[in-house]
């Protein structure tokens, strides 16, 4: 059988008593663009978390390729380059330049050439428009710009797969585009990722899955997103994506 | 009041206390450093979470820093003396002055580290970056500006202690003030050091809080 990209087994998280994640299990296919929506608390942030170990587990197996990631492997370090992650509030590092913001990992981490790795970058930055910002620091940018470089910063390290954790959510509206449009750009060139996100339009264009998650179940799943934003089947998902209209 | 040998005498004091607090606050970091990342690593909200590790250096910590410094002067006395080979005099000095700094930078430095944002942290984590990389690159890295501000927070509390160490003979400009300042009543040389004392304090404060505003890049 084929080996899964990301394959999440019987997964439980839990927060002391407050459970968060009960037997979750979820296949994500090389290519997949894996959208999770649903309200605020149900899980979906952790999700995204355990899958990269920044969470301890309390039950389950979560395997990338094959291998099992957890917080106290030995490998963890290699595990964790596989899975590229970016946050809510960006978290540039402050006294860094954009440039060494993006070097940082690939030559600290990965143990890659100077000179190779700068070129990937500016051609990186150049992708999403910031090239000529490179020698500027963080707070010199706009929010919408300093996503990007989050982007271009996760993206440097060639993961396997990308999680954006509502990477809009601290954004004014006219930079979510900019921000969602690089996004796009990347499924369309094959990038697998997955997306948490309460911007159900951009849900909608760029999901090949969707997933509705309520107190940590898979409430409704489909591998149509079209219908399933127009038609959910459970009245749960109806009622949550009502809630986004006027 | 003021002759050539009374000058020469105040030039040698200035000599003398900035090298006492610089050699000992230069000692100080050595250890003090080390203790402060240790502290905030091992921290309850630290990368590697070690409560029996902590808890004994917070213990330690505490100790060192309750035990007045005068008294600390005293206490050590034995271990100057084994180190120096005397226990009176400038280089004397340094020893319970890199003890009495040790600890309270270890406090410092664990409240510059502990400022570094969560979320860049657990961005390098998330990178793959290891704990001595995560601690170069992004604690030390982004927390530069108030490390740099601490040492000279350090400077002027080291260089106070110095002047308290003119009591058993420290050498500098305290051992001066002391000596006629309240030994042979002279006011005049003893506001005259003072003058000196505040003027070497404002000197580091000045380059420390240059140096720290030089280095931050958070905000203009």
């Amino acid at each position: 059988m084929k080996q899964s990209l990301l394959e999440i087994k019987h997964l439980n998280k839990a927060y002391g008593e407050n459970i968060i994640l009960k037997s979750f299990n979820l296949k994500v296919e090389k290519g997949d663009v894996v959208v999770v929506i649903g309200p605020s608390g149900c899980g979906k942030s952790t999700l995204l978390r355990c899958i990269n170990a920044l969470e301890d587990i309390q039950g389950g197996e979560i395997l990338i390729g094959g291998e099992p990631i957890s917080r106290n492997a030995k490998n963890i370090s290699t595990m964790r380059q596989k899975v590229g992650m970016v946050f809510q509030s960006y978290d540039l590092f402050p006294h860094k330049t954009i440039l060494d913001n993006v070097l940082l990992a690939p030559i600290k981490v990965q143990k890659r050439k100077r000179n190779e790795v700068e070129k990937e970058a500016l051609e990186l930055l150049g992708k999403v428009g910031l090239a000529d910002r490179k020698n500027d620091y963080p707070r010199q940018l706009s929010g919408g710009q300093k996503q990007r470089v989050a982007i271009v910063r996760a993206l440097i390290m060639h993961p396997d797969i990308l999680l954006l954790d509502e990477i809009t959510a601290a954004l004014d509206p006219e930079m979510v585009r900019e921000v969602l449009e690089v996004v796009i750009s990347l499924a369309k060139s094959g990038s697998t990722m997955m997306i948490v996100t309460h911007e159900m339009a951009f849900a909608k264009a760029i999901a090949t899955r969707v997933l509705f998650l309520e107190n940590g179940e898979i409430v409704e799943e489909s591998k149509e997103p079209k219908a399933f934003f127009e038609s959910p089947q459970t009245e749960r998902a109806k009622k949550f994506l009502k809630s986004f209209e006027y | 009041m003021l002759d050539k040998e009374m000058v020469k005498m105040l030039f040698e004091g200035v000599r003398d206390t900035c090298y006492m607090t610089l050699v000992s606050t230069f000692f100080g970091y050595l250890i003090g450093l080390p203790l402060g990342i240790f502290l905030t690593l091992t921290d309850k909200d630290g990368l590697t979470p070690n409560k029996a590790i902590y808890s004994l250096l917070d213990v330690i910590i505490n100790i060192t820093r309750s035990v007045p410094f005068l008294i600390l002067l005293i206490v050590v006395m034995p271990l100057t003396k084994a180190i120096v080979g005397k226990s009176y005099g400038s280089t004397a000095t340094i020893v319970p002055l890199t003890i009495a700094a040790a600890p309270l930078i270890g406090r410092m430095v664990e409240s510059s580290l502990k400022d570094v944002g969560k979320g860049v942290i657990e961005a390098a984590v998330s990178m793959g970056a290891k704990t001595g990389t995560i601690v170069r690159k992004v604690l030390i890295g982004e927390a530069r500006t108030s490390l740099l501000t601490g040492v000279a927070i350090v400077l002027g509390t080291v260089l106070g202690y110095s002047a308290m160490a003119g009591v058993v003979g420290g050498g500098g400009l305290g051992d001066i003030a002391i000596r006629y300042g309240y030994y042979r009543y002279e006011t005049g040389i003893m506001l005259i050091t003072l003058v000196f004392i505040i003027a070497v304090v404002q000197v580091m404060q000045g380059i420390g809080s240059f140096v720290a505003k030089k280095f931050d890049h958070r905000s203009k």
